[in-house]
């Protein structure tokens, strides 16, 4: 096993984020790994993966609907299930609420604009394996860059999420709609999670902000603990 | 056998770009109060009667063609 946990970055047609995401896992200490939709096996010594942003499939039909059917999606799901780390980001939200493995769903954004510009975002729940590098209420600015990232549940779910500390940033304005201005949720397990701001931009402060890196470095220590039990 | 699946947002969810369109119509002088956006997908498909493919559409909307949350739909089987 390699001293730094491996990252495996999925990649879709149409992803355009991905190459972002491993460089910025390489900057907070991950050995990344480009696997291909088609694959039907992730790396064996993944500690965590990580679906990127992008337009997987031109966005056809729904965003994420068409990707949540890859081979390598079974692969995600059969990792997840096994308790293994999961991050969404933008378009790989989209496919983990598509693929069913978050609650919710992604909309088109209320304005029917793109928005690409800092998001200030607080993190409600610091006690998950995504946040805990974050204090309690804490504010991140990391960007945004979506036309669809209104996220939406039924009013019944959205409390049940919300009671269960499953709404794990919100931001601190409304920027498209989102129900309840959730920016990210996790699955009940507490081993997936999705969200639409782009840690992966925001690594270094010449880029603007460093408070991405809080969130990879913790998905980075997830890997690291993952691929461990399982070694 | 051919089949039709009409997609629309489920009533109550907000539709931004039904209501952009219900806006630009009445800046044409069109007096329409709602407008939603949906989508129709034609489907050619092998099927042995039109319960069998109602069926098998019903599967595929559970599936892939439309998410519930949002959603609904209605199929339109064509057996002549």
């Amino acid at each position: 096993m390699s001293e730094r946990p491996v990252v495996a970055v999925v990649v879709f047609p149409g992803s355009n984020d991905d190459r972002d995401a491993a460089w910025a896992l390489g900057a907070v200490g991950a050995e990344p790994a480009l696997v291909w939709h088609e694959e039907p096996e992730l790396p064996l010594e993944t500690g965590a993966v990580v679906l990127p942003g992008g337009f997987s499939y031109g966005d056809y039909l729904r965003t994420g609907a068409i990707a949540s059917l890859s081979p390598a999606m079974d692969a995600v799901r059969r990792f997840a299930k096994d308790g293994g780390p999961v991050l969404g980001i933008c378009n790989g939200f989209q496919i983990l609420c598509e693929s069913r493995l978050l609650p919710g769903v992604l909309r088109p954004n209320r304005q029917l604009e793109f928005v690409c510009r800092d998001a200030r975002v607080n993190v409600e729940n610091a006690d998950t394996i995504f946040t805990r590098r974050c204090a309690p209420g804490q504010e991140l600015v990391i960007p945004i860059k979506h036309g669809e990232g209104a996220w939406f549940a039924d009013q019944g779910t959205f409390v049940q999420l919300a009671a269960r500390g499953q709404i794990v940033l919100r931001y601190l304005e409304d920027v498209n709609g989102s129900l309840g201005n959730v920016a990210g949720v996790i699955n009940e397990t507490g081993n997936v999670m999705g969200l639409m701001p782009h840690p992966e931009h925001a690594v270094d402060p010449l880029l603007g902000s460093a408070d991405g890196g809080l969130l990879l470095a913790a998905l980075v220590d997830a890997a690291a603990a993952h691929a461990l039990a399982l070694a | 056998m051919k089949a039709t699946v009409v997609v629309r947002p489920k009533q109550g969810i907000l539709d931004p770009q039904g209501d952009a369109v219900q806006r630009s119509l009445a800046k044409l002088g069109f007096d329409v109060s709602t407008a939603r956006v949906g989508r129709v997908i034609d489907l050619d498909l092998a099927a042995d009667d039109a319960d069998d493919a109602r069926s098998a559409v019903e599967k595929m909307c559970a599936n892939l063609l439309a998410n519930p949350l949002i959603e609904s739909f209605e199929i339109h089987v064509d057996d002549s």
